[in-house]
């Protein structure tokens, strides 16, 4: 996984990844090999056509996909920066600066059962034992759900997981906590690595549609931040306007 | 109540909405005694700044009572009189604490769009300043919400009017953080300013006040430069002169040591450049229209201080870097970061050292105000500073 940063992580903190070769948006084995066969066959209907403009379209949606393939890139993909390995894992990190002592930090993150608080895309983890849990949240398509098991646990310095075989989304990730420079508390890094139903494909078309991993890191990360800071989040909820109703 | 809306680019409109509640324990309920159209608002009625949505209040400078207080703030009071500064800042976070309060990480509920926008973090919330800043209501009313009402709003004790104090909330501190922002070296340094708009006149009776040797303004409108010739500073009118060589003339050819760039993103300059500039705005290929920002550039002594208070909204380019490169120029930009201005500036203000009002050049009611706009935008009738009663 990509380290932006030059501060090194602490110790005994490994990626929840094998370092990545590539992080632009490399196309898995099975993709490429169903986007070139399909980039051939409409080139070939292209040239076959009688129609011109046909033959225009097809002809270069076709090549686009065999050079896609080809290439084993998908532009999509590298334009919206969906990091990816070349295993079809799709990669996610964040990371915000709070101004509170990691120990506490880690102790909200510690006690899973409270994490939909934060987090509102998760609906519920369920602590099975000290180890076992099992995580429900909303997709796009209705609630999934699956058991995972914490596989590190370093008070006051990291949390990692991962979910158990045979489950609906396959993912591992990581939390670390770190202290910041200075007096400005601690850096929260989160890195999540998972497989996107749909192929590079589900992952871009779920960044178009804002219900994408990297946002939703984002965004719970912020509320974590402020409700941390502040004890609220920030709102204009029922202000005034002149909009229908008069509320924002 | 009666409020100032945003109806779209070139719209705005006095309507009636519904009055203002608390949302959250720390917010406040101002009744707005004064509020003052600013020459950023300008750019909303453009339609230049991003994600403005139609229904919007409008106003980031206002003043008024304190009506109603929600249970955890502490410092504020029912009957207080207080400024409230336009940046909206929680008050505990790092940049906060070190003074940074236009930084702050925690007042904008809308950081994805800042964040898409500018480099993956968010400044603060603003009043009344498009929902990239957070889609606050506005101060172009009757009453107002305040978030964070013991961080933002100052009491006023003495008895100055509100036209004396008003414009603590947002012109003279921006002014003045632009003339502090060049780190004047008294009796020594010359300094230019761009634009002599309010910001432009406080930003040059701040470097005078900072003990500048000499203060030049350029502008084209000439009310404006008579106004900043009244402060006692040389004045060039950018139609009437070439004003690189004017400025170079004026400083015995070293170019001014520091120069405030107040115009911003909406420049109308001259030239090809211009012209340029003009057309990628229109067709939104651009934000920005640059032409005081490349005379800056161009003008400022080797060495020198580039100070913007004037807004830039995003990407430009036909930057003359090679020439700050050149002459190792230091860039200081950004929001104001009101809150710590507030306090010395009033001071200074009750020790007679500047009266701000001097720039009120109108006085009207919220129903004069959306003519009142497009006279300030056009720059007609002399119109420089507009101030509304809410109630007349």
């Amino acid at each position: 996984m990509s380290e932006d940063r030059s501060t090194p992580p602490p110790e005994g903190s490994t990626p929840p990844t094998e370092p990545q070769t590539d992080a632009a948006g490399q196309l898995p084995a099975l993709e490429r090999s169903v986007m070139g066969s399909v980039g051939v066959a409409l080139m070939g209907a292209g040239l076959r056509s009688a129609r011109p403009i046909r033959k225009l379209v097809l002809g270069s949606v076709g090549a686009g996909l065999a050079a896609m393939a080809a290439t084993g890139r998908n532009p999509l993909a590298t334009a919206l920066k969906i990091r990816q390995t070349p295993q079809g894992e799709v990669l996610v990190s964040d990371a915000v600066t709070i101004g509170k002592p990691a120990d506490d930090l880690y102790r909200v993150w510690r006690d899973l059962a409270s994490l939909p608080r934060l987090m509102t895309h998760l609906k519920a983890v369920e602590v099975l034992d000290g180890r076992r849990s099992r995580w429900t949240v909303e997709a796009p398509t209705g609630t999934v759900s699956w058991e995972a098991e914490i596989t590190a646990d370093e008070p006051g310095r990291r949390i990692a997981w991962a979910a158990l075989p045979g489950a609906a989304v396959e993912n591992h990730g990581e939390v670390l906590f770190r202290p910041a420079p200075g007096d400005r508390g601690t850096e929260v890094v989160v890195r999540l690595a998972y497989h996107p139903p749909g192929g590079s494909a589900g992952a871009i078309a779920a960044r178009l549609f804002g219900e994408e991993p990297a946002q939703q890191l984002r965004d719970d990360l912020m509320r974590f931040k402020r409700e941390q800071e502040l004890g609220f989040a920030p709102t204009t909820e029922g202000q005034s306007s002149a909009r229908a109703g008069g509320q924002a | 109540m009666k409020a100032i809306v945003w109806q779209g680019a070139n719209r705005v409109g006095v309507e009636t909405v519904p009055d203002p509640t608390l949302l959250l324990p720390t917010d406040a309920i101002i009744r707005v005694t004064s509020t003052a159209i600013c020459g950023s608002d300008l750019h909303l009625l453009d339609g230049v700044i991003p994600s403005m949505e139609k229904g919007d209040i409008l106003g980031h400078e206002f003043m008024g009572e304190v009506v109603e207080v929600g249970r955890d703030v502490r410092r504020l009071k029912v009957g207080d009189r207080v400024v409230v500064p336009f940046n909206i800042s929680c008050g505990v976070c790092d940049p906060c604490r070190r003074g940074l309060f236009s930084a702050c990480d925690n007042s904008n509920p809308n950081h994805r769009m800042a964040e898409a926008l500018y480099g993956g973090v968010s400044g603060g919330g603003l009043f009344g300043y498009s929902h990239m800043y957070g889609g606050y209501a506005g101060g172009q009313a009757q009453y107002v919400r305040v978030p964070f009402a013991d961080v933002g709003p100052h009491r006023i004790e003495s008895d100055l009017r509100d036209e004396q104090v008003l414009f603590l909330t947002d012109i003279f501190p921006t002014g003045y953080q632009a003339a502090e922002n060049c780190g004047i070296v008294p009796g020594r340094d010359v300094v230019a300013v761009f634009g002599a708009g309010p910001v432009g006149q406080f930003a040059a009776r701040s470097a005078q006040m900072l003990g500048a040797a000499h203060v030049i303004v350029i502008d084209r409108v000439p009310e404006r430069l008579a106004m900043a010739e009244a402060a006692g500073c040389q004045v060039i009118n950018y139609e009437q002169e070439d004003v690189l060589v004017a400025l170079r003339e004026s400083t015995g050819g070293r170019g001014p040591d520091h120069v405030i760039d107040a115009v911003g993103m909406e420049a109308h300059g001259h030239g090809p450049g211009a012209l340029v500039d003009t057309a990628r705005q229109r067709l939104k290929l651009s934000f920005d229209r640059i032409t005081a920002l490349r005379w800056a550039l161009l003008s400022c002594a080797k060495g020198g201080t580039v100070s913007l208070p004037g807004v830039y909204g995003g990407l430009i380019d036909k930057v003359p870097m090679g020439a700050a490169f050149a002459k190792g120029l230091t860039f200081r930009m950004g929001q104001t970061h009101t809150h710590r201005h507030v306090a010395p500036l009033l001071s200074r203000i009750e020790a007679g050292e500047i009266d701000p009002s001097f720039v009120i050049t109108h006085r009207a009611s919220l129903d004069d105000a959306p003519d009142l706009y497009r006279t300030f935008r056009d720059k007609q009738g002399g119109c420089i500073k507009v101030v509304l009663n809410p109630w007349a």
